[in-house]
């Protein structure tokens, strides 16, 4: 796993383990490190919302429709956050949906990046008409303002949270494609791979075990990033009405069903949308540390 | 040079008919029968529907039908709309003005802030004023727009009452389209308050636009102002005895921009994507809303025609920008 983690030509054998190499540079990033803690509070957050949240995520109170949070006139401490139109409390909504925004974010990645490091592999090793196929089907996915191809998806598969990540996931694809296709072809020619090739490794195995450990540190990036926009894409799409449905307690959905009440009661509008903001901004910083740390010549734009 | 114009240019062409490909199977791919849902709810007679699909040529082989649909682009023929009934082609360049107005004020917007923020943050860098832009910047980039967007209607509009929640412009005024620009047309109307109108009306939608090009705009600033200042001609810059100002602003800036010039290019695609957010939250009359629209009520021709037009317009736009980047930029211009 360590050997993953970090450059192959930036260490060598007398070095400290990578990890720690990696460790050092990644903490001295200050807004890294605690976008770091924030993530991990919230995933802790997530993996137990059962038990943190003061209610459930959908009964509905009926005496308490729209009661402000306890510090203002007219809120108590049962409802921390207030509760929203039909009487639901918003903090219990909250914590479960730090619950959908991790689960959109870590299948996305998961299927983009697999889908992608796969097809970039292809393309890299096979190059000619293999190749060109795959990158100009790639272009053709970018060519397209990535919110409206997922909202075309959507409205090809019907509205819906699987069908909302499946499109997210096929948007972020071309990225994956195009960083492991670049570092196979920066890889393929270098002595170690020839001298694997040599000994008699096949195609798979120079795939995936030979070439594919030296590119990941690109993509490791690239995964912190995309992590962060499946969540922010899945929220717009929920925002839209196109992704999970009511009563899905998804920060985006939530604040759709809001919109109609923003001049009357705030915090049914702030606060789902302070939840978005916070996730993606920890999950930005430590993907800044990240990039920092395995890949200096990596710039983010 | 010429060969860089034909290389970039070769890979234009298959994109452009790739997304052609997707457009013209978009419309068959979708479940349910086209003609059928054109129909509605009322449904047609046998002779009816064979009649509408020899119409609309959906009776011929596949490879025909897409090599008409091909031809009927080039002539601008993009079908009508199941709903309206009007031209696909007219109704987006109807709408495409508006979309156009607020996208040019956003984009000017994240420059004119954008860029000094960025270069700031270079010259001071690891002190308190990059720290705080920087900090500034990765919050606007992590930022949920259609949230932001609600926000400042709440205190802009809401609280404080200055601007309008929604629209184009006051219903107070009424004039005819010359431009399609609300700005330009609000002045050749010559009516009083009709341009203050378009421009309070403008102003929300505009920052919430730009709020993410904005702060991709100054992290990209700042990481080549970065690089450039670190180089051998800035050094030498530095020891004849240039002024500050000469330095940053003549010799660094005019290097660091050439990346700059590329990722506000690549803004387009992130642009007109935010806008279907942002005109949806403002009832801003585009092609962003046009297309929300046309999906939740499953008007498929201009679902097709909006989404080909709209990859031809971000494809178009980055085709230029490389072709810019490659005259601005030496390396290109000379081995290209």
């Amino acid at each position: 796993m360590n050997t993953s983690l970090t450059d192959s030509a930036a260490t060598d054998v007398q070095a400290p383990g990578r990890f720690r190499e990696f460790w050092f540079y990644f903490s001295e990033n200050r807004g890294a490190v605690v976008g770091m803690v924030i993530t991990v509070l919230l995933i802790l957050v997530a993996l137990f919302a059962d038990f943190i949240a003061p209610h459930s995520a959908t009964e509905q109170y009926r005496d308490h429709f729209l009661q402000p949070p306890f510090w203002q006139e007219g809120g108590s401490t049962e409802f921390l956050l207030g509760t929203d139109a039909v009487g639901r409390d918003l903090l219990s909504r909250l914590i479960h949906g730090t619950r959908y925004s991790f689960m959109i974010g870590a299948m996305v990645v998961l299927v983009a990046a697999s889908g992608g490091i796969l097809l970039g592999l292809i393309a890299g090793f096979a190059r000619g008409w293999v190749d060109t196929i795959i990158m100009r089907i790639m272009d053709v996915i970018l060519a397209v303002p990535s919110l409206l191809l997922a909202l075309v998806m959507v409205a090809i598969l019907g509205p819906s949270l699987m069908n909302a990540m499946l499109a997210i996931a096929i948007v972020l694809q071309p990225h994956y494609v195009r960083l492991t296709r670049a570092s196979v072809l920066a890889e393929r020619t270098k002595d170690y791979v020839t001298s694997a090739k040599v000994a008699g490794a096949g195609p798979f195995r120079l795939m995936f075990v030979t070439v594919l450990p030296n590119c990941l540190a690109p993509i490791i990036v690239q995964a912190a990033l995309s992590f962060s926009s499946a969540i922010l894409d899945a929220a717009a799409l929920g925002f839209l009405g196109m992704g999970a449905q009511p009563p899905t307690p998804e920060w985006g959905t939530m604040l759709s069903e809001a919109r109609e009440f923003i001049l009357r009661a705030w915090w049914v509008v702030t606060f789902p949308g302070l939840a978005i903001l916070i996730t993606v901004l920890a999950i930005n910083l430590m993907g800044d540390g990240l990039r920092d740390a395995l890949d200096p010549k990596l710039k983010r734009s | 040079m010429l060969s860089f114009f034909l290389r970039r240019l070769a890979t234009f062409i298959p994109t452009f008919l790739g997304v052609t490909l997707v457009a013209f199977m978009f419309i068959r791919i979708i479940p349910g029968d086209p003609i059928l849902l054109m129909a509605g709810e009322r449904g047609m007679t046998d002779e009816r529907y064979a009649e509408l699909m020899a119409r609309f040529g959906y009776d011929q082989p596949l490879l025909t039908q897409y090599f008409n649909y091909l031809t009927g682009i080039f002539r601008g023929d993009l079908g009508e709309s199941f709903v309206t009934r009007k031209p696909v082609w007219d109704e987006f360049f109807t709408l495409f003005p508006a979309t156009v107005e607020l996208s040019l004020c956003a984009i000017f917007l994240a420059v004119i802030i954008g860029v000094p923020s960025g270069i700031a943050a270079a010259i001071h860098r690891g002190k308190f004023w990059d720290q705080a832009l920087m900090s500034t910047a990765l919050t606007g980039y992590s930022m949920p727009i259609f949230w932001w967007a609600l926000l400042l209607i709440i205190f802009f509009s809401g609280i404080l009452g200055w601007t309008p929640v929604s629209g184009r412009l006051s219903l107070m005024f009424y004039f005819e389209n010359v431009t399609g620009f609300m700005l330009i047309d609000s002045l050749l109307s010559g009516q009083k308050g009709a341009f203050g109108s378009a421009v309070q009306h403008l102003i929300l939608p505009t920052i919430v636009l730009a709020t993410i090009p904005l702060a991709v705009i100054a992290r990209q600033t700042r990481s080549a102002m970065l690089e450039v200042l670190g180089e051998d001609y800035i050094r030498t810059a530095r020891a004849k005895g240039l002024s500050v100002f000469r330095v940053n602003g003549l010799h660094a800036l005019r290097n660091a921009m050439i990346p700059v010039i590329t990722v506000i290019g690549l803004s387009t695609g992130t642009l007109l994507g935010g806008a279907i957010l942002t005109e949806t939250i403002f009832s801003w009359p585009g092609i962003g809303k046009w297309m929300i629209e046309s999906i939740s009520r499953r008007d498929y021709t201009v679902i097709q025609g909006g989404l080909l037009l709209i990859a031809t317009v971000v494809m178009l736009v980055n085709l230029v920008v490389d072709l810019l980047y490659g005259l601005i930029n030496p390396k290109i211009r000379h081995h290209g």
